[in-house]
């Protein structure tokens, strides 16, 4: 069929049911199959993490075997990592939102997106199979350090199967990340320039250079890994001449930037809904893109910070950028507080949670710059003290603002609402929940326990702070259960929102809710960053030029 | 189409710097190396992006005055509902599967993948309705 | 006219507050630092023990009172902000404030000037952690191997090694002297831990990796492998004791017979 700006024609009888479903590349669909996928990987991973936790909850546990252990905590992290957060986040929401934040009628590439979904979800499927092989699931932990990868060390196809699963859902990320850029460059609507793009679009074009800088690192890491388990290849043994710190250099050149691939999208989220809840626009639009830019830049040049105590790593280099950091996400965080400032501010669950994120991540990455020192990271790698300072992070980023997102936009995405009463009993139950896991943990790093223990003795003096940080994970769980309660409660007792239930300020809201096929039936002018407001306040529009120099208000 | 550009090429140069100074201090090839292709993928894209920005009119995205009436016109053709993708998703997780269970699998694999390949391209000339010559 | 100007003055003084709050801060967090002779908490770590876990050690109390610092004064924030402008009844439309550049340029060099002070150091305490004596008291090379440690004084001839599940092997050091490590592993990457060292390092196969520790009082605690190994991962424990200079000779007779 052909796609024109305002004219559809069909030619032959439309597909329904299952066959539309499966052949659909309207990005709503494959944004929403995005998001049922990566929620449901997110609840099996957090299955994963219950069975961790109360393994630790006694020394010496014995709820799973040592092996089976190893296999958990492995596929914990790797399916949240890279089955739910990263393709949540780009896959789900940016698929969904940002062609209706620049007002295109679609992706820039319709069919590939609907490959790197089949990708995403057989890729993901893959690594759950090594649980069914004799062998089991790939168990090394979700970095795979070399040798322990290696086939003398890691012999069986769960390893096999966790390599080929990442490959698909890291060429699913890197044509979702092609897709994204172009559709931003491409097909923005008239008027629409770079700097009056939604400050989630820009988080996700961002995301999109990151993507195709990191994940084809990974792809070639992995190809060398495969190379080595069964092709002869000494890449990572020493006997054969290999290096196996290279394999720690390949991983990381991803996976830190990775971690920002995760959480840039993120950060979006938040920045688009807080000076909407705030009544408010966005407290310095143009220091929020070039905090992005510092922050993409600066997570490629970090990598080894993963590696201050291999010893072999220049670390003045890579402390300093790691300090540096912080900067630049520091200025998001006072950029956010700066925008609720003087505002009115509306706490219903979307702001709660977006609220709730900026408490959790401000710890977080405050124990992040902590270990950007190689000093205090020699004493406290590889211990609990990581642990909880990764988990802070990305539940904050991931879970808090991801949760933040889902009600901000369910409403635009299914013409629902999520009940909003029971949405402060997700967030809370949650909320005091990750406390309380977390926060023990950062005791327990500093006391000694190393990651990746199915079991302590009784004597370590562990005992007490892991049967808390278990409590805390099962609270977690209790909350994570409210929200599927919500969620079915919102479909069997639907209350429907409208085009614009919050007055938000962003294209998205100025089509119907769910937006017809090819979203938009007209479109407002578009003068500055928030056109839907210009065009419902006009008494308190931004349409002048966006230049900050000094104090500007638009009064 | 200047600051997509800019984007590119800001990427580049970061790269460059940053390879120069990692490699001038530390001189540690694994991650040189990196560096180097990763200010490549942004000084390639933004170098051409560049060059065309200069020899073409300024789209109606880039003028602050862009109209909606502006680009109204076919911008893309595509099917709108399409099983290929499906098809070829399958056959490179066959082609993936081979890797781990066995060759027997990757023939299976490259069977979906051939017939999407096929498949796709012959959709897409069927697709472009609104121009006559090239409809059959 | 007034008006705009009276908001004018408003919005700085708040920047000056802020500003002066902030400064204040940062002093204070500077002094901390070099108080760290005075009676600072732990906050949970250990206090080091040797010459160079100790630099470690007080440089975490630095780090720690400057993120009180810090992140206090951002949940202050947030909490003011959260409580002061909470929507009350009717939506007003608030004064939609685009940005005040002297405020994000304040929230972006503040933050840079911290940083470059933490960063300064942390390089000084690096220097110590890592430099190693040319001529130690001692030396001790370390093996790490799937699931187990040998240590090996050269100079006496002596090895402990892991005998098996509950047969954790020893290793002795004497008090106030310098000893320097060799660290290797004979198989996949194992981390070498020494929790109340407040250190640890990488084995590696194929590459050796040298630091020093001079301890400073008595002690006796378990070391741990830290870098995830494989299954008996947890099982890889040691015993150190650090002993007077006299007990540590009586220890290595004792073992140099076997």
């Amino acid at each position: 069929m052909v796609q024109t700006a305002g004219v559809v024609e069909h030619e032959r009888k439309a597909p329904g049911g299952f066959y539309k479903w499966v052949t659909s590349v309207d990005h709503k669909v494959i944004g929403k199959n995005y998001m049922y996928t990566a929620l449901t990987f997110m609840f099996i991973a957090g299955a994963m993490a219950l069975l961790i936790r109360t393994q630790l909850f006694n020394p010496n546990g014995h709820v799973v075997s040592l092996q089976t252990y190893n296999e958990l905590f492995t596929i914990h992290g790797s399916m949240m990592l890279y089955l739910f957060a990263g393709p949540f986040a780009f896959g789900g929401f940016a698929n969904f939102i940002v062609p209706l934040q620049i007002g295109a009628p679609d992706m820039a590439f319709p069919r590939l997106n609907n490959l790197s979904y089949w990708l995403f979800l057989f890729g993901g499927v893959t690594m759950l199979f090594g649980f069914f092989t004799a062998s089991g699931a790939a168990a090394f932990g979700w970095v795979a350090y070399a040798p322990l990868s290696t086939a003398p060390f890691s012999p069986g196809p769960g390893a096999d199967l966790w390599i080929v699963s990442i490959a698909m859902v890291g060429f699913s990320g890197i044509f979702t990340g092609v897709n994204l850029m172009t559709t931003i460059f491409y097909l923005r609507a008239p008027g629409m320039t770079m700097f009056r793009m939604p400050l989630f679009t820009w988080s996700m074009l961002v995301t999109g250079i990151l993507i195709l800088i990191a994940f084809p690192v990974l792809t070639a890491a992995l190809v060398m890994l495969y190379a080595d388990r069964h092709f002869g290849a000494h890449f990572f043994s020493v006997a054969g001449g290999g290096v196996p710190v290279m394999w720690q250099n390949l991983f990381w050149f991803f996976g830190h930037p990775e971690v920002y691939i995760l959480a840039l999208p993120f950060f979006g989220i938040v920045t688009e809904l807080i000076p909407v809840f705030s009544k408010k626009p966005i407290f310095g639009y143009r220091g929020m893109v070039f905090a992005n830019l510092a922050i993409a830049g600066l997570s490629t040049g970090v990598w080894a910070h993963h590696m201050f105590t291999t010893g072999v790593v220049l670390l003045p280099f890579f402390s300093a950028l790691s300090l540096l950091i912080a900067v630049p996400t520091g200025v998001k965080v006072f950029t956010w507080i700066a925008t609720m400032w003087g505002g009115q501010i509306k706490f219903n669950t979307s702001m709660l949670f977006a609220v709730g994120f900026i408490f959790a991540f401000v710890m977080g990455g405050i124990t992040g710059v902590m270990l950007a020192s190689p000093p205090i990271d020699f004493y406290t790698h590889d211990t609990y003290f990581v642990v909880a300072h990764f988990h802070q992070v990305l539940i904050g980023t991931t879970v808090f603002a991801g949760f933040a997102g889902i009600y901000y936009w369910y409403p635009k995405l299914t013409g629902r609402f999520l009940h909003e009463g029971l949405g402060k009993w997700n967030f809370w139950v949650t909320f005091i929940g990750f406390w309380i896991t977390f926060m023990p943990q950062y005791l327990l790093g500093l006391r000694g326990m190393p990651r990746r223990i199915p079991i302590y003795s009784p004597t370590d003096g562990f005992t007490f702070l892991n049967r808390m940080s278990t409590v805390g994970a099962y609270m977690m769980g209790i909350g994570m259960f409210l929200f599927l309660l919500n969620f079915i409660i919102s479909w069997r007792r639907p209350r429907p929102a409208g085009d614009n239930p919050w007055d938000g300020y962003t294209l998205e809201w100025a089509t119907s809710s769910p937006p017809p096929p090819h979203n938009f039936h007209s479109l407002p002018p578009i003068r500055s960053a928030r056109p839907l407001w210009d065009l419902n306040h006009p008494d308190h529009a931004d349409s002048v030029p966006m230049v900050t120099g000094g104090d500007e208000s638009a009064e | 189409m200047r600051n997509e550009s800019r984007v590119y090429l800001g990427i580049g140069s970061f790269f460059i710097v940053t390879l120069l100074v990692y490699f001038f201090t530390s001189h540690e090839s694994t991650g040189s190396v990196l560096l180097l292709a990763s200010a490549g993928l942004g000084l390639l894209p933004g170098l051409y992006l560049g060059w065309w920005s200069r020899r073409m009119q300024q789209r109606p995205e880039d003028t602050g005055e862009g109209e909606p009436r502006d680009i109204t016109g076919v911008i893309g053709q595509f099917p709108e509902n399409t099983i290929f993708p499906f098809t070829l998703g399958i056959g490179v997780w066959f082609v993936g599967l081979a890797f781990v269970f066995g060759l027997w699998f990757a023939i299976i694999g490259m069977a979906f993948v051939f017939g999407a390949a096929i498949g796709a391209t012959g959709e897409s000339k069927r697709a472009s309705f609104s121009e006559r010559e090239n409809v059959g | 006219m007034v008006r705009s100007m009276k908001k004018r003055s408003l919005e700085l003084s708040w920047a000056h507050k802020a500003r002066r709050l902030l400064g204040s801060v940062a002093g204070i967090g500077a002094a901390g630092l070099v108080l760290s002779a005075c009676n600072i908490p732990s906050f949970g770590a250990f206090k080091g023990n040797t010459v160079q876990g100790n630099s470690t050690y007080h440089l975490w109390q630095g780090f720690f009172v400057a993120s009180i610092f810090v992140g206090g004064i951002t949940f202050i924030l947030l909490a003011l902000a959260i409580i002061r402008f909470r929507r009350k009844g009717e939506s007003i439309i608030p004064k939609q404030v685009h940005g005040n550049t002297k405020l994000e340029v304040f929230y972006t060099v503040v933050p840079v000037v911290i940083v470059a002070i933490l960063f300064f150091f942390t390089v000084r305490v690096e220097n110590k952690v890592d430099t190693v004596a040319r001529n130690p008291n001692l030396r001790v090379d370390v093996t790490a191997f799937q699931w187990g440690w040998k240590f090996y004084y050269p100079k006496y001839g002596v090895t402990t090694i892991t005998k098996g599940v509950d047969l954790y092997p020893t290793l002795e050091l004497p008090v106030g002297e310098t000893a320097t490590f060799r660290l290797v592993s004979l198989d996949v990457v194992h981390g070498f831990y020494m929790p109340e060292f407040d250190f640890s390092r990488y084995a590696l196969p194929g590459v050796t990796n040298y630091f020093d520790f001079t301890p400073q009082h008595t002690a006796n605690f378990l070391g741990r492998c830290s870098q995830f190994c494989g299954l008996y991962h947890a099982d890889m424990l040691f015993y150190v004791h650090v002993v007077a200079p006299s007990q540590f000779q009586s220890w290595i007779h004792a073992h140099q017979g076997s």
